[in-house]
C-alpha cells in the first residue's frame, strides 16, 4: 500500500517541462557551459542570423560587432547589420521564443539549423544577468524603426514583451541587438577575435567591423561583390529519413495516394520508382498515405532504404567556391602560398554536402609550430572540440610528408601553413548540440581527404620548387663562404697572391654553377 | 738524403699540390685533386712480396661539387698548415693538434672546417696517399701507446736509452720511430703483445732476461711506430718477431696487419710490414693442449660476422692454418684471452707456455 502512494507523490511532481526549463537546466549542450564560450556563442548566433538575412535579401552584409565590457565578468554585446529588418509581429518570436523559426523542417543550407540560437542567447542573458534583451530594426526607410525589450517566459516558452515602441534610428534598414551576458574575454584560438577573423574569410563578400573590450577596432574588409548562391530549398530524400520521420510526414502530407506522397514529398522520386518503391513495399500506389498500419510503414521504410534512387539534387547547396575561398584567406592570413579546393558534391545518408580545403603556407606563419586547422559547418568556424571532428581525423591520416610538410605518425603536421576545411550540407551531421565537431561519416572523411589530397599535391609542387630554389641559393652562399678560405690556404701554400685568386675562384663558381649538384661522392657513389 | 734536402723535398711536393690547384683555377678548370681511393676495394693483396699494397684506382675531388667541397678545402687547409707550421719551421706536432689547428669557424657561418679529429686524421692519411710521403715525414706524430723493454741500447734524440734499466713501465716508444737508432743489441727475437697487462707479467718475471729477448706492447690495434719500430728490428737487426695475441679473429687481425699490412695504410706497407714474422699464440690448438675450454667465451654475432670477413680476406683465405683455427674457433663457439693461461698459475706463461712455443718452434704463420 505504502508504494501506491509513493505513485501518487511521484505524479503530483511529475508535469510538462518546457522547452525554456530544459534549456535552462542543459545549457551545455548548446554550447554556454563556460563564460568563455558562452560570449563567444552569443556573438556567433547574432552574427549567424544577421549573415543569412542579408544572404536571403541579397544584400553584401556590413556588420558591426562591439564588445562593451561592464565589469571584470559583465558584457554587453552589440552586434548590427544591414540587413532587410524584421517585421514588427515576428521579433518577439524570434528572440523571445525557443525553436521558432524556419529553418527546423526546411531542406536548405543554412547557417543556424536548429532555430535555437538567438533566443538561447537572450534566455543566457536572462539567466545570467536578467537584464532584457533589446531589439532595433528597421524595414524601410519610409517606416519608423521598432524597439523592442523582452524577456522569455520559460515556463510557457513564449516572449515577455517588456517595451515595445516606435523609435527614430539612423539607419535605413537593418537589425541591431544589444544582449548584456555574463561572460569572460580571452584571446586566443577560441575567442571572438578568432571566431571574427575566420568567419571574415569564409564570408569574403561581407564587411565586419569588429570593436574589442579593449576598444581595439578590426575593420575586416569584403573583397568581392559576388553573392554566394542562395541555396535551393530540397524535399528530404530517402535515404536520409529516420522511420519517426517517416511516420510524421505520412500524417501531415497533403498528397491522397502514397504515389502522391512519394513524388511530391521527396527528392528524386519519379513515377518508375515510385512502383518499384510500392512493390518492394508489397504496397498499392493508390494507398491513402494516412491508412498504413505500423508494419506497412516499416515495410515502406526498408522499402525506400532498399531501392536504387539517384542521388540528391545538389542545388541545395552554396560553396564559397575555391577562388573566393583564395581571396578570404589572402585577405586575413600573410603567407606567401595559397592553394584552394572546392570538390563536387557527394552524398552521405541521403544529405548533399560539399567539401572545400584551403591551405596557406609560408610568410608570417610559424615555422616548427603545429599546423593551424580551421574548421567550418556551412561557413560558421568551429572553434572548440577539434579533437573530436571528423575534419580533424582526416587531416592527420592525410600523409603530408609527401606534400612537404612533417608530420609524425598520425599526428597533425607541422610547418608554416593553415589548412581550412569548409563543410556545406543541408544536415552537417555535429556530434551534439553544442554544434564543434562533425560526425564521422566514411563518405565526408573520404571527401575531405580527396580535397585536402588536391591541395596537398599543389602545395608539394610550390615547397619542392621553394626548396629547390632555397637550396641553390645556400649553395652559393656556401661556396662564397669557401673560397676566401681557399684562397687563404693555397696562398699559405704556394706564395701566390692571394686577391688575385679569389677572384678568379669566383669567376668560376658563376661557371661551374648549373653543375655544383646535389652530386655524387667522390667514388661515384650517392651521398 | 740530408735532413735538410729531404725537408725541402716535403716542402716542396706539398707545394705542388697547391700549384696543381693553382693551374687549374688558371685554366678556368674545376680545381681538382687526384685521391688514390684508400678502401678494401682498392687493396691487393701482392702474393710475392706478402703485403697488402695500394691499386691504382683514384678518384678526383672537386671543389666545386657540393659533395666534395668541404674535403677539398680541408685537404688544401691541412696541406698548408703542414707546410708553413710544421715543415717550414722543423717542428712535430701531434695528430690531435694538427686538428686543434683546422679546427675554426669559417666568418659568417656555423661552419667549421673540421669538426672532429677523425676528419683531419683522415686527411693527413690522404695527403699520404696524394703526395707519396709518409705522415712521419709530415711531421705528424700520434699517440704513443706502447712500451718496450729488454736488452737493447737506443739512441732517441741524442739521449741514450738503455732498455733493460727501465723498471717495471719500460720504456715509453715515440710515436715516429724512424729516427730511433740502435745502438747495442743483445737479443734472440722480439716478443709482440697486444695486452699490455702480459706485458707487465713477463716484466715483473724478468722474462727477457732470462729469455734473452724484446718485449714490445702497444695496447689494442698496433701504431705505426710501434710497427715501424718492430720492422726495423726485424730488418736491420734480423730479429724474429713472434706476435702473442688473444685467441679470437681481432687477435689474428693485429697478427695480420702486423705481418702483411692494413686496408687503412696499405699505402703505407713498404715501411710498416713484417712478412716474415710468426704467430705464436693463443692458438685454438693451446686451448686443447692447456686445458683452456673452461676459460672460452662464447661468441656473439658480431665475433661470428667478423669470422667471416676476416676469413675471406686474400691474405687468409689461402692459408690453410688459419683457415683450420677460424674452423676451430666456430666449433668451439669461443674465444679466449692471454689471461686465462693463469688458471694454470700466475708465471705458467714465462716459465712454460713462451719458452716451449719458441724451443718447440710452435709457430703459426
Amino acid at each position: 500500500m505504502a508504494e501506491n502512494i509513493k505513485a501518487y507523490e511521484l505524479a503530483k511532481n511529475q508535469r510538462e517541462i518546457s522547452i525554456s526549463e530544459f534549456f535552462l537546466k542543459n545549457r551545455h549542450l548548446l554550447g554556454f557551459d563556460n563564460p568563455t564560450r558562452a560570449l563567444m556563442m552569443v556573438v556567433k548566433e547574432a552574427v549567424d542570423n544577421s549573415l543569412d538575412a542579408c544572404t536571403e535579401m541579397k544584400v553584401l552584409p556590413e556588420i558591426k560587432i562591439e564588445l562593451k565590457q561592464i565589469n571584470e565578468n559583465r558584457f554587453i554585446v552589440i552586434v548590427e547589420d544591414n540587413g532587410p529588418g524584421i517585421i514588427k509581429q515576428q521579433i518577439p518570436n524570434i528572440f523571445g521564443k525557443l525553436l521558432y523559426g524556419s529553418k527546423f523542417h526546411s531542406m536548405r543550407q543554412s547557417r543556424g539549423q536548429q532555430g535555437i540560437g538567438i533566443s538561447a542567447a537572450v534566455l543566457y542573458s536572462q539567466l545570467t544577468t536578467g537584464k532584457s534583451t533589446k531589439i532595433y530594426s528597421r524595414i524601410n526607410p519610409k517606416k519608423e524603426a521598432h524597439y523592442f525589450e523582452l524577456q522569455i517566459d520559460t515556463k510557457k516558452n513564449e516572449p515577455n514583451i517588456l517595451i515595445d515602441k516606435e523609435i527614430k534610428w539612423d539607419k535605413d534598414n537593418g537589425t541591431k541587438i544589444e544582449i548584456e551576458i555574463e561572460g569572460r574575454y580571452l584571446k586566443g584560438k577560441q575567442s571572438v577575435d578568432e571566431y571574427v577573423k575566420e568567419t571574415a574569410i569564409v564570408n569574403p563578400h561581407s564587411t565586419f567591423i569588429y570593436i574589442t573590450p579593449e576598444k581595439e577596432k578590426f575593420e575586416y574588409k569584403r573583397v568581392t561583390d559576388e553573392l554566394p548562391i542562395e541555396p535551393k530549398e530540397i524535399k528530404p530524400h530517402p535515404y536520409g529519413i529516420e522511420l519517426g520521420q517517416l511516420i510524421k510526414m505520412l500524417q501531415d502530407t497533403r498528397a491522397n495516394t502514397l504515389a502522391g506522397f512519394l513524388q511530391n514529398d521527396f527528392s528524386r522520386i519519379g513515377p518508375g520508382t515510385t512502383k518499384e518503391i510500392c512493390d518492394n513495399a508489397k504496397l498499392k500506389t493508390e494507398r491513402k498515405p494516412k491508412s498504413l498500419e505500423e508494419k506497412e510503414v516499416e515495410s515502406l521504410f526498408k522499402s525506400l532504404q532498399e531501392t536504387k534512387i539517384s542521388a540528391p539534387p545538389s542545388d541545395c547547396l552554396s560553396p564559397i567556391k575555391a577562388e573566393l575561398l583564395e581571396k578570404g584567406l589572402r585577405k586575413e592570413i600573410n603567407a606567401d602560398f595559397y592553394v584552394t579546393s572546392t570538390r563536387s558534391p557527394s552524398v552521405y545518408r541521403g544529405m548533399p554536402f560539399i567539401i572545400e580545403v584551403g591551405i596557406a603556407y609560408g610568410g608570417e606563419l610559424e615555422k616548427e609550430a603545429q599546423v593551424r586547422l580551421m574548421r567550418f559547418a556551412n561557413r560558421v568556424p568551429l572553434l572548440y572540440q577539434q579533437g573530436a571532428c571528423a575534419i580533424t581525423e582526416s587531416v592527420s591520416e592525410t600523409s603530408w610528408k609527401s606534400y612537404g610538410l612533417n608530420q609524425s605518425g598520425s599526428n597533425m603536421p607541422t610547418g608554416p601553413a593553415i589548412i581550412l576545411v569548409h563543410m556545406a550540407s543541408v544536415w552537417v551531421p555535429f556530434t551534439n548540440e553544442a554544434k564543434e565537431a562533425i560526425a564521422h561519416y566514411e563518405e565526408i572523411i573520404k571527401e575531405i581527404k580527396l580535397a585536402l589530397q588536391e591541395c596537398g599535391r599543389k602545395l608539394s609542387i610550390y615547397i619542392h620548387k621553394h626548396i629547390r630554389a632555397a637550396e641553390q641559393r645556400d649553395k652559393i652562399d656556401l661556396f662564397e663562404k669557401y673560397i676566401p678560405e681557399l684562397a687563404t690556404s693555397l696562398s699559405n701554400l704556394t706564395g701566390s697572391k692571394k686577391l688575385e685568386l679569389e677572384e678568379k675562384l669566383q669567376k668560376l663558381l658563376k661557371k661551374e654553377l648549373p653543375s655544383l649538384g646535389a652530386g655524387n661522392g667522390e667514388n661515384g657513389k650517392k651521398e | 738524403m740530408g735532413k735538410m734536402a729531404k725537408k725541402n723535398k716535403v716542402a716542396e711536393t706539398l707545394k705542388e699540390l697547391g700549384d696543381n690547384v693553382i693551374k687549374d683555377v688558371s685554366k678556368n678548370k674545376n680545381p681538382s685533386i687526384i685521391v688514390p681511393i684508400r678502401a678494401l676495394s682498392n687493396v691487393i693483396f701482392n702474393e710475392k712480396t706478402k703485403t697488402l699494397e695500394l691499386g691504382d684506382k683514384t678518384s678526383n675531388r672537386y671543389f666545386f661539387n657540393v659533395a666534395h667541397a668541404k674535403k677539398f678545402l680541408q685537404t688544401i687547409e691541412i696541406a698548408s698548415i703542414l707546410k708553413k707550421e710544421l715543415i717550414d719551421t722543423n717542428k712535430h706536432e701531434h695528430l690531435r693538434g694538427v686538428f686543434y689547428i683546422t679546427k675554426r669557424t669559417i666568418p659568417g657561418t656555423n661552419v667549421n672546417i673540421v669538426d672532429e679529429q677523425t676528419e683531419s686524421d683522415s686527411i693527413i692519411e690522404d695527403l699520404e696517399v696524394i703526395t707519396g710521403l709518409s705522415r712521419e715525414e709530415l711531421h705528424v706524430s700520434a699517440n704513443k701507446m706502447g712500451s718496450l723493454v729488454g736488452n737493447i741500447i737506443l739512441l732517441d734524440s741524442g739521449d741514450t736509452i738503455d732498455c733493460s734499466k727501465l723498471g717495471k713501465g719500460g720504456y715509453s716508444v715515440p710515436s715516429i720511430t724512424d729516427e730511433l737508432d740502435f745502438k747495442k743489441v743483445n737479443a734472440k727475437y722480439v716478443l709482440y703483445m697486444e695486452k699490455a697487462a702480459v706485458f707487465e707479467r713477463l716484466n715483473e718475471d724478468k722474462f727477457w732476461q732470462k729469455n734473452n729477448c724484446i718485449l714490445v706492447t702497444s695496447q689494442g690495434q698496433t701504431t705505426r711506430g710501434i710497427r715501424r719500430l718492430l720492422q726495423r728490428l726485424s730488418e736491420e737487426e734480423k730479429l724474429p718477431i713472434y706476435v702473442l695475441c688473444d685467441g679470437d679473429i681481432y687477435g689474428a687481425y693485429i697478427y695480420s696487419v702486423v705481418k702483411y699490412g692494413s686496408i687503412a695504410l696499405a699505402h703505407a706497407s713498404e715501411r710498416l710490414t713484417i712478412p716474415n714474422c710468426k704467430y705464436i699464440g693463443i692458438t685454438m690448438d693451446d686451448v686443447i693442449k692447456y686445458d683452456l675450454k673452461k676459460q672460452l667465451i662464447k661468441l656473439d654475432e658480431k665475433d661470428l660476422a667478423r669470422i667471416k670477413q676476416v676469413s675471406q680476406y686474400d691474405w687468409f683465405k689461402d692459408n690453410k692454418s688459419w683457415q683450420r683455427q677460424f674452423k676451430m674457433m666456430k666449433e668451439f663457439n669461443g674465444k679466449v684471452e692471454i689471461q686465462s693461461l693463469s688458471t694454470r698459475g700466475i708465471s705458467f706463461i714465462s716459465e712454460v707456455y713462451l719458452p716451449n712455443k719458441i724451443k718447440n718452434k710452435e709457430f703459426l704463420e
